[in-house]
């Protein structure tokens, strides 16, 4: 055995409540924002657009507008619990905290659920993205696209695998170029600089709302791609330097980037293409903002949006392998799962076991599941963690006021954003209903009896005592 | 073969090497350090080094 003691001199102060290996604090607020947005810059690219094949252009910006109000409430929310519970596990921890244990076993699930699914769906869409270069530079035939899609997943996980400071630095760099690239396109095609391509009364006459006001409604179902994983900042919680700044600071900016993207995109999209074929996410416009660049016929604008593309693909699932295994690690760390995935690398600092046991169920899914059970998948678990926010809030709030606990952010107007949070979750729910009611039930009756075997079967082994670590004084009304 | 076809090799490759990289740490991790330390992180770390800054 090798003489371990990270409690000392040499270590970064690691030592309280025994810990002699632990997540390393080496983030700051960029990190945070490139963890968020970096997760969903990808919903920009593609998977938006099935909003419009839903309702309509018009349904689109509706839905996009929407779910930004939805998401909004959600940062909001976010930063203020998660300023005051700032450990790894993100919603999992602040369930746990707040609500209970079968909650967070719950929440801690939908997680998982969510960012391995969308890291699944990432990796599908950049095998995609290589076999349509190999078509553009004259390769014959198709293109076996596995190979890329496992090396997308090995190569990240190894990344992540390696340390979290480069993991994340990797994410901001790309990131920043994904973005610059919708402004750059943005101010290219728009007539901000130069001649502009916009159609937008030409396109949109006679086609306002093809499917009436049910469209709208349906289009919400996909109005939630334009920020779907913007939650996922609060993972870095135990490895940013100052939670209580970096986390509200990181995730506000990150939202109101993604407001501003996502407007854009569906300015610039819904002026150069036809409705039916921008909807048309499958058979028509699969990369809705390359085939706008496509159409500017500038060979430069081409070649941006091409490298936004696949560095969006990868800054997301990059994301997603990070916020998976943090939440695993914290659930196997409080043993709601075996105590074995609580275990930190001594030399990198990483959730280790975690990120590979992640590896093989992302890979089963990548190669073996269609893309759209996938990502709805996804949806719906990141949907069901969305209706558990107002609800953890208003708990929050009542059990410790105020002036109980100080928190690094107080968000504004409470209980209006949960409330609205509620809200839209609701209405969105009935959006998921109409276009995958079976996936809905099915999900609800997995998670049923997970709940049951938790409840039943796996409580006994929790460490109970120790798993609430917060020195926060006894809530109100206990 | 073309390009393509050499790049697809490569993929499998680079894959194996990777998995390989990550699957030889763990293994050689493992049997360095005892689990005690390994699974020896706990929640809260900041929050308890706060209180104990305050208590002096």
């Amino acid at each position: 055995m090798a003489d371990v003691d990270i409690t000392s001199q040499t270590m970064d102060g690691m030592g309280p409540h025994g810990t002699k290996v632990g997540l390393l604090r080496v983030l700051g607020p960029a990190h945070v924002w490139a963890l968020g947005v970096g997760i969903v810059l990808v919903g920009e690219y593609m998977g938006w657009n099935f909003a419009v094949g839903k309702g309509g252009a018009y349904a689109a910006l509706i839905a996009c507008w929407f779910a930004g109000i939805l998401y909004s409430c959600v940062a909001m929310i976010d930063s203020e619990v998660t300023s005051t519970v700032a450990s790894a596990g993100g919603q999992y921890t602040q369930a746990k905290h707040i609500i209970g244990p079968l909650m967070a076993f719950n929440v801690g699930l939908y997680l998982v659920f969510a960012y391995t699914m969308l890291e699944a769906a990432n990796a599908i869409t950049a095998g995609y993205l290589f076999s349509v270069v190999a078509q553009m530079t004259g390769h014959a035939g198709d293109l076996d696209q596995r190979p890329f899609i496992i090396l997308v997943i090995m190569f990240l996980a190894w990344l992540n695998y390696r340390g979290v400071l480069a993991t994340l630095t990797f994410n901001l760099v790309i990131t920043a170029i994904a973005f610059c690239a919708i402004i750059i396109l943005f101010l290219s095609t728009s007539g901000v600089l130069g001649g502009g391509i916009m159609e937008h009364a030409a396109l949109f006459e006679g086609h306002e709302l093809p499917y009436g006001w049910i469209g709208v409604l349906a289009a919400m179902h996909f109005g939630l791609w334009y920020y779907l994983g913007i939650e996922g900042t609060t993972q870095a919680a135990e490895e940013v330097r100052s939670p209580a700044r970096s986390l509200p600071f990181g995730t506000l900016a990150g939202i109101m980037t993604l407001l501003i993207a996502a407007t854009l995109t569906w300015f610039m999209c819904s002026g150069v293409l036809p409705w039916e074929y921008l909807g048309d996410g499958v058979n028509g416009s699969v990369a809705p903002l390359f085939d706008t660049a496509r159409l500017s016929g500038s060979t430069g604008l081409l070649w941006l949006l091409g490298f936004g593309t696949l560095f969006a693909t990868l800054a997301s699932a990059n994301g997603c392998i990070n916020d998976a295994s943090r939440a695993w690690f914290a659930m196997g760390r409080d043993k709601y799962l075996p105590g074995w995935f609580g275990a930190v690398h001594p030399r990198y600092r990483t959730p280790y076991r975690s990120i590979v046991f992640l590896v093989p169920i992302a890979l089963i899914f990548a190669l073996g599941a269609p893309l759209d059970q996938v990502i709805t998948f996804s949806i719906l678990s990141g949907l069901l963690g969305y209706t558990f926010m107002p609800l953890n809030i208003i708990l929050f709030r009542r059990k410790w006021p105020l002036d109980t606990i100080k928190r690094g952010y107080e968000h504004p107007f409470h209980p209006i954003p949960a409330i609205t949070l509620l809200a839209i979750c609701s209405i969105t729910f009935f959006a998921v209903f109409l276009g995958y009611g079976t996936q809905l039930v099915a999900m609800i009756g997995f998670y049923i009896v997970v709940s049951l075997w938790f409840h039943f079967w796996r409580y006994r082994f929790v460490n109970r005592g120790a798993q609430f670590t917060m020195p926060w004084p006894k809530p109100r009304g206990y | 073969m073309d390009l393509w076809n050499w790049l697809e090799y490569g993929a499998w490759g680079l894959s194996a090497l990777l998995g390989l990289h990550m699957l030889v740490d763990w293994l050689k991790t493992d049997s360095t350090y005892s689990e005690d330390v390994l699974t020896s992180s706990r929640e809260g770390e900041l929050e308890a080094m706060a209180e104990e800054h305050k208590a002096h």
